[in-house]
């Protein structure tokens, strides 16, 4: 079994479809034609890809940092940055220069080179995880049969580097933070993993193309048949979104770095160009998982509707991630930061045992024929017990009625 | 239109579906985030340097002085009274009356500084001046970068027209000027009764004198 699957033909190497790909073709060829040795072509080749991945996504970041704050202050309608450039479209740009020209502090007490290496490490594992999405038909930039595997191991590598900058501080506020995320993340990595096992066990593979391309074509020939339409794909899918959330360190989620309670959690201690690092590798994070979502439970980039096969597929994989970042930043706009024993209650009581029913629910889908006696069988099956757990779950946390013993 | 609210929370123990009050949460800043777009009083951000709020009458910070007519220092009503220096409570007004060569007073104030560094902005001074003289002004970009100096104004930056007053508080001035306009006029009736007293006085002794001498040259 090779590592990496077999890449489809070459079409044509100007089609739109193979856009995003040309630099490396390029590259490619202009080394062949200077008769470069085949791994010098492979390896160049690897790099302008990567780097075309690692560029589309800082242009992101960029535009996400001005996006977030442009939607955050209509939501709570105010203007927002309107000052460098039209529309504020420079202030990115701003914020670099800002965060290149500060001082860079390292505490006395600080373990340096764990500081230092810390937010180094927690923008790799994000870049690393980029790699592996498919975002177009012909853009897998690291086409592995272990894809999803390969995305949550890297994937855990975020919370080593959390801890990492929080111990290594050296100060109590950077502490609490890592402790918070370590519990949070390693809480909802889990109802995560289970959440995309469904769809690895309905596809039968680990590989994301082939994920993608098993969730091709339509149901009555205008539904896609996307794994989020499906009764345990709706649920895995709510499931993957929330703990996704929690991953990316989001509001309401975002107890690691609650600024109104720990300063700015394990950041505290960091200024100048690795703050920026933390900020790049948690939004490259965003991207990386929301990727994955789309990949597992959006159907990657296939058209929402039959006869829109026309538009280039990475332009349908870039138009779902702007609809699934703007909600987590209507989210954030709108929901309260939650407390860290709601968090881990909520995570406990409510995602994991949900995230867990839909294995079954996602075998059962699998056995029956994936028809009107799947349906029949799996939507009992995971809609009881989540009336059950919202009723119980919702029963213990309604607060009592209080009563003041002094004041009465 | 008002901007629409959340209802109370229900009281603890009651029903309702899961998950409804987080989909009203986005209800509400999702229509926050759209409206934003069209309806004007959503927008309440004043672009600062370019835009001002509109300042109201009654807002104060540090007292100006007033001057009729159009020279700033001739035509201050102030006369170095001296009520205001004393009255200030953080005492932070400095008076010097004007002299002539001989020591008499010529009404004026030669040295006005406020040190608006040590003003709390009471109002004080403009309540107790007796010649309308000095009241509070709302200018509010104050800032510099000597904060000696710079924050010491002399009478040459306190002086301000009648006009400004007229302009930033109009119905305190309007009542002023009226004030004023009776008084002048109450006054210049005095005069002139005076005069015509003074007139008639003279005429009658004038009579009474030509009269004596009349009866003098008969007898």
């Amino acid at each position: 079994m090779s590592l990496l699957a077999v890449q489809a033909a070459v079409p044509s190497l100007w089609s739109p479809e193979w856009l995003p790909r040309l630099p490396q073709r390029l590259v490619e060829m202009i080394l062949q034609n200077f008769g470069a040795p085949e791994w010098l072509v492979s390896i160049a080749g690897f790099i302008v890809a990567a780097s075309t991945v690692v560029g589309v996504f800082m242009g992101g970041f960029a535009l996400l940092s001005l996006i977030e704050r442009k939607t955050l202050a209509r939501i709570q309608n105010r203007i927002g940055p309107n000052r460098a450039g039209w529309f504020g479209i420079l202030q990115p740009v701003a914020d670099g220069i800002k965060m290149l020209t500060k001082e860079d502090i390292v505490p006395a007490k600080a373990e340096w080179l764990l500081h230092l290496a810390a937010p180094i490490l927690i923008v790799i594992p994000s870049i690393l995880a980029l790699g592996v999405i498919p975002y177009g038909r012909e853009w897998t930039p690291v086409p592995l049969e272990l894809g999803l595997l390969f995305f949550f191991s890297v994937g855990a590598l975020t919370e080593l580097s959390v801890f990492m900058a929080g111990w290594a501080s050296g100060s109590k506020f950077p502490m609490l933070g890592a402790m918070r995320a370590i519990s949070q993340m390693v809480s909802y990595e889990l109802p995560l993993i289970i959440s995309a096992l469904g769809v690895v066990m309905v596809s039968g593979t680990l590989s994301l193309p082939m994920i993608v391309d098993k969730q091709s074509g339509f149901h009555l020939g205008f539904i896609p048949a996307w794994n989020l339409f499906t009764p345990w794909g709706l649920v895995a899918g709510l499931v993957f979104y929330i703990a996704a959330i929690a991953e990316a360190n989001r509001c309401p989620f975002d107890l690691p770095e609650g600024e109104s309670e720990i300063v700015a959690g394990h950041m505290t201690e960091y200024s100048g160009f690795k703050y920026a690092l933390f900020f790049m590798g948690e939004y490259l994070g965003l991207f990386a998982i929301s990727g994955l979502g789309i990949t597992l439970f959006l159907g990657g980039w296939q058209a929402p509707l039959p006869g829109l096969g026309f538009v280039p597929s990475w332009i349908w994989f870039f138009a779902k991630l702007a609809v699934v970042i703007m909600s987590f930043l209507w989210i954030r706009g709108t929901f309260p930061r939650v407390r860290i024993d709601q968090l881990m209650r909520f995570a406990w009581l409510c995602m994991i045992p949900m995230a867990l029913l839909t294995l079954p629910a996602a075998a059962i889908w699998h056995f029956t024929g994936r028809g009107v006696l799947s349906w029949v069988v799996t939507v009992p099956l995971l809609l009881i017990p989540w009336v059950v757990i919202t009723v119980i779950y919702n029963r213990r946390l309604a607060p009592a009625t209080r009563h003041y013993t002094f004041a009465e | 239109m008002s901007i629409d609210r959340l209802p109370a929370p229900k009281k603890p123990g009651g029903w309702s579906v899961p998950g409804l009050g987080l989909l009203k949460g986005l209800v509400v800043t999702g229509k926050n985030m759209v409206q934003s777009f069209y309806r004007e009083d959503r927008m309440t951000t004043v672009q600062y340097p370019e835009e001002r709020a509109p300042i109201s009458p009654n807002f104060r910070n540090f007292p100006f002085l007033v001057y009729d007519n159009d020279d700033s220092l001739a035509g201050l009503r102030c006369v170095a009274c001296a009520i205001c220096e004393k009255e200030c409570p953080p005492q932070c007004i400095y008076i010097v009356l004007e002299r002539d060569e001989n020591g008499k007073s010529l009404k004026r104030p030669k040295i006005f500084d406020i040190d608006v560094s040590v003003c709390m902005n009471c109002g004080i001074c403009a309540e107790v001046c007796p010649f309308d003289a000095i009241y509070m002004d709302g200018e509010y970009e104050l800032s510099t970068d000597n904060r000696f100096e710079g924050l010491l104004f002399h009478r040459e930056r306190l002086a301000k027209s009648a006009a400004y007053h007229a302009e930033i508080r109009p119905e305190q001035a309007a009542e002023v000027e009226a004030r004023r306009k009776a008084e002048e006029e109450k006054k210049l009736a005095a005069q002139a009764a005076k005069e015509a007293k003074a007139k008639a006085d003279k005429e009658a002794k004038d009579k009474a004198a030509a009269e004596t001498e009349q009866k003098g040259e008969s007898a």
